[in-house]
This record gives C-alpha cells, structure tokens and sequence, in this order.
C-alpha cells in the first residue's frame, strides 16, 4: 500500500481534505478522508458504485458539509465558506451526467457559468471556451438539449471553465459516452490541465483516468484504501482487488 | 358585429387579468414544482391596497391629486407591497417545506389562502367595498363608435396587461435574472453547482409574480369597481385553468391561456349564458388535463442521458 511518501516531493496543497467525515442523515457516507491536490496536478479518485466518489466532490464545492473534518483551499480554511465565495476562489465543477440546461442555448448554459463574475472578464472567458471548443461557438444559439453527447460534454467543460477555475472537479466526465467520444473527452481534460488548471477527478474507468493522471486515490465504502502514483497504482494488484471488493 | 367587438373587448380585459394571474401561478410552479393556491388571494389584496391608497388621497370624488399620480401609486403600492407579501409567504410558509413531500407545500398553500382571506376579512369586515372608478375618470373618454364602448378603463387595462407582459418576458428571456430563473426552474442542484444563489432567484420569482396579480387586483378594482375578501378565490381557479390550458411552467403559454380563457368566457356570456360561463371554462380545464395535460404551450421534457 502507498503512503505519504510516495508522494512526489515539493508538492503544496491547493485543496487539502483533512479527516473528512459527512453522513447523510444517519448513514456515514465519508469516515475520515484526507486527499490532497497540489498545485498544477491532476489527481483520479477511483471506486466502485457507492464508495463516496461524487459526496466527496459535493464536500469541496461545499453543496455538502461535512460533520467533521476540514476543507481547505490554498492553505485557507473554507470548510463553513458557501457555494458562490467558494467557486469565486476557484473552484469549478462539471457535474455527473453533466446536468445541462437543456431548454437554453449553448450561449445562455455558458453565461451561467459566469454567473458570479462581473461581466469585465466575460468576452474574453467565452473567447477562450470558444478557441478550446470552436464547435460550441458554431452552435451557439442552438438548444443545449439538441446536441450529441460529445457536444454537450464539452458545453459542460465550457460551462465550468467560464469562472475561471483553479480547480476542475470532474464528476465521471466517461459516464454515458461511447469509447471514442471518451477518448475524446480524456485528451480535453489533458489539455485543459495542460493549460495550467488543477483537475481533481472522479472515475469507475480507472485505466482510462490513471492513464492522464499524476497521482490517484481509490475509495471503498467511504474509506480511502490505496494511494500513490499513477504509473504504480496501474500496476498494482492492490487496485484490481480493491475494485473487485476485499 | 358591434356585438362581437364589444366581447371581445370585454374578453380581452378580463384575459388581461387570468394572464396577469396565470403568470405567477405559472412562475411559482416552474421553480418550485408548486401550485401555489394563496395566489389568488394576493390578487385580493392587491385590490384593497389599491382602494386604501385611492381613499388616502381623498377618495374618488375628491382627489387631492390628479389622477394619473394616483394610478401610479395605487399599481406601484398595490404591486410593491404584494410582491413583498408573496416574498414573506415563501419565506415562512414554502421554504421550510422545501425538501419535504410535494403534498406538505400544496397543503400549506391552502392554509395560507384561508389566512389570507381569514385576516382581510377580519381587519375590513364582509362587505363590498366600491372603487366608483366613474367619478374620477369618465366613462365617455375612450372609443364610442356607434353601439360599440371601449372605455379609457378598459383600454388602459389591456394596454398596461400586455406592456406588462412584455417587460417579463424580456425580463426572463434577457437578463441574468431571468437566465438564472429559468436555471433554477430547469436544475436547481445543477444551477446550485455554478454558484448562483437559488434563495434569491426563487424570492425574486415570488416577487414578480405576486406583484403582476397585486396589480391585477388593483385594474379589477377599476373595472369592476366591487372588491371583498373572497375575490381572489374565483380568479385563483380561473388562473389557475388558464396556465394549465397554455402549459403550466410556460410564461408565453400562461398568456396565451388567460387570454384565452377571457374570450371564452365573453363570448360564452354574451351568446349563450352567463348561467354556463364557469361550467364551460371548468369543462375546458378537465378536458385538457385529460386530453393534454402539458397544455398548448407546455413542451413534454425529453432528457438525454
């Protein structure tokens, strides 16, 4: 099993998960989760059905909160910080099954995602998702619920970069697609950390995801099993039997 | 042919009004998947803040003022203060109720219109009050040709319905608020997710809706002149028929319904009768919810996943 000190030296915490526990109600969802993503990593949480993926992610963008445990942002505590002051800090996330707004245009799904800006910044943000998916300024005007998967994935990947994120949360961003518009998908998000964005992704297709990632982090029932380097976590026995269950 | 005209004048103020109603049923459902039927009721209490401001500035024989100011503050009180009652009522009322079962809210809903007309009726008794609209604005202005009247009233009242609703669709369809209701209507957890502030949007739905029948109460009072605390039941349902026949959630087709609806019942009125009025309208009402419940306007969600 991996440890801390596998992790590659000098790395400084953008977001910092420190003994996170969230329950729903009476049902523990995360027992004491710590995970790091440095600055300019893209780091995987890999786990099956159920395992605490997507509340984990829920917990950083702050739509959960957590019963004990810190969440922290560059080195500042914003565990109690709302929604909006979080993704005004930097932090963005493309949701599962990317929950477009399917009735309003590619144009209008992406002014929302610059909802929290002033708008000085808004021509040159929509330029940007523009150059990075010049098929969603060809489509500008058409419904977001009209287009093919692959065209909405990016509208979500738009959607999110238009705050302009420190941090990508990705929530299986392979979910629904066929293979090779997930090929597709994995090498957008490879360019947009290229671009300098930190992406913290969650992912059942671990092969796929370790694939592009630096680090990855497998969850089981709300536990955190295995850590470590990509290249080692794709080699290691340890993944495959924490995936097929202990 | 006068005749005709004449009803169709007829149906089209009162159109003005279902829409005007049937607008902020429509709103408060798209956001919150609620029927809300205390929304009648604030079309009632738009009529008596209305009659209250009229009596403040020294009653309709004597006003004190002329008469375009008092109109404006009679709307913009009677929508203003209607709105910040619509605000408080969700406030209290639905927001607590929010992730409950959707039969808690509708329930509450009820009470708060029974509250509604419960209070009024205690602070302002039974009675009807008269708005004597004639003894401040003449009947005679207007459009006289031959048989056929179209007074300034009416004019005004058709006039300021449509302007009305063209401001909230542009409203809706232009700015960020309106992108952001329609964001919360569509996806509250997904617009949640991007940061915009869903308590806000959903107080600012309740405002505008709740002003659009506050000042609808308050073009009743004028065209009607008879007010009293049971005024919003009637018109609550007939909305409420207008906004499913256009599509409830719909904002064009909530227009196109409480037009239609007022047509109807004109038409209904002047060549058959007024005996039948609320049997046909009802009738349309089951009809549609068995035939097309998604209404005329109301598009059958289609979600790819």
């Amino acid at each position: 099993m991996a440890t801390a000190a596998n992790r590659p030296a000098g790395v400084n915490g953008l977001l910092k998960l420190d003994e996170i526990t969230t329950y729903y109600g009476q049902m523990r969802i995360l027992e004491a989760i710590s995970l790091e993503v440095g600055s300019g990593e893209l780091v995987c949480l890999l786990g099956g059905n159920a395992s605490g993926k997507s509340t984990t992610l829920k917990t950083v963008l702050g739509i959960v909160r957590p019963r004990s445990g810190r969440v922290l942002l560059a080195g500042e505590d914003v565990t109690s910080w709302p929604v909006p002051q979080r993704i005004a800090n930097g932090i963005a996330i493309v949701p599962e099954n990317r929950r477009l707004f399917g009735d309003m245009t590619v144009r209008e799904n992406l002014e929302l995602g610059a909802v929290l800006g002033d708008g000085g910044t808004f021509a040159e943000d929509l330029g940007r998702v523009h150059e990075l998916f010049p098929r969603l300024h060809e489509r500008r005007n058409q419904l977001a619920g009209t287009l093919s998967g692959g065209e909405q994935q990016m509208v979500a990947m738009g959607r999110a970069l238009m705050s302009r994120p420190r941090l990508l949360l990705m929530d299986e961003p392979s979910m629904g697609l066929s293979p090779a518009l997930v090929q597709q998908n994995f090498r957008i998000i490879k360019e947009v950390h290229e671009s300098g964005v930190s992406v913290l992704m969650v992912e059942q297709n671990a092969t796929m995801a370790l694939s592009i990632a630096d680090r990855g982090y497998v969850l089981s029932t709300g536990q955190i099993v295995l850590e470590g380097p990509a290249p080692e976590l794709l080699k290691s026995e340890d993944l495959k039997r924490a995936y097929l269950g202990r | 042919m006068t005749k005709f005209t004449q009803e169709l004048v007829n149906g089209l103020t009162q159109g003005g009004l279902y829409a005007l109603v049937a607008l902020g049923y429509s709103m408060v459902y798209g956001v919150l998947k609620l029927l809300n039927f205390a929304h009648g009721d604030l079309y009632m209490v738009g009529a008596f803040v209305g009659y209250f401001v009229l009596q403040w500035f020294g009653g309709p024989t004597a006003l004190a003022v002329p008469v375009p100011i008092v109109l404006l503050a009679m709307f913009l009180l009677a929508g203003g203060g209607v709105g910040a009652l619509g605000v408080a009522i969700e406030r209290f009322a639905y927001r607590p109720l929010r992730d409950a079962p959707r039969i808690a809210p509708l329930i509450t809903a009820l009470g708060v219109s029974f509250l509604l007309e419960n209070t009024m009726l205690l602070l302002f008794g039974a009675s009807y009050r008269d708005y004597n609209t004639s003894a401040f604005i003449s009947f005679s202005t207007g459009i006289h040709i031959g048989a056929l009247n179209i007074d300034i009233v009416r004019i005004m009242v058709i006039v300021l319905s449509v302007a009305l609703m063209i401001g909230l669709r542009l409203l809706v369809s232009r700015t960020q608020l309106g992108r952001q209701m329609r964001a919360v209507a569509s996806d509250r957890e997904a617009a949640e997710m991007l940061g915009i502030n869903v308590d806000y949007t959903i107080s600012a739905t309740f405002f505008l809706g709740s002003a659009l029948a506050g000042i609808a109460g308050v073009m009743a009072g004028l065209v009607f002149n008879q007010i009293y605390t049971l005024m919003g039941f009637i018109i609550g349902l007939k909305a409420f028929t207008a906004a499913v026949v256009g599509g409830i959630g719909s904002i064009p087709g909530a227009m196109l319904g409480g037009f239609l609806i007022g047509i109807a019942e004109a038409f209904i009125t002047g060549y058959v009768s007024s005996t039948y009025t609320n049997l046909i309208v009802f009738g349309i009402l089951i009809a549609f919810m068995i035939l097309r419940p998604s209404g005329l306007l109301g598009r059958v969600q289609l979600q790819k996943v």
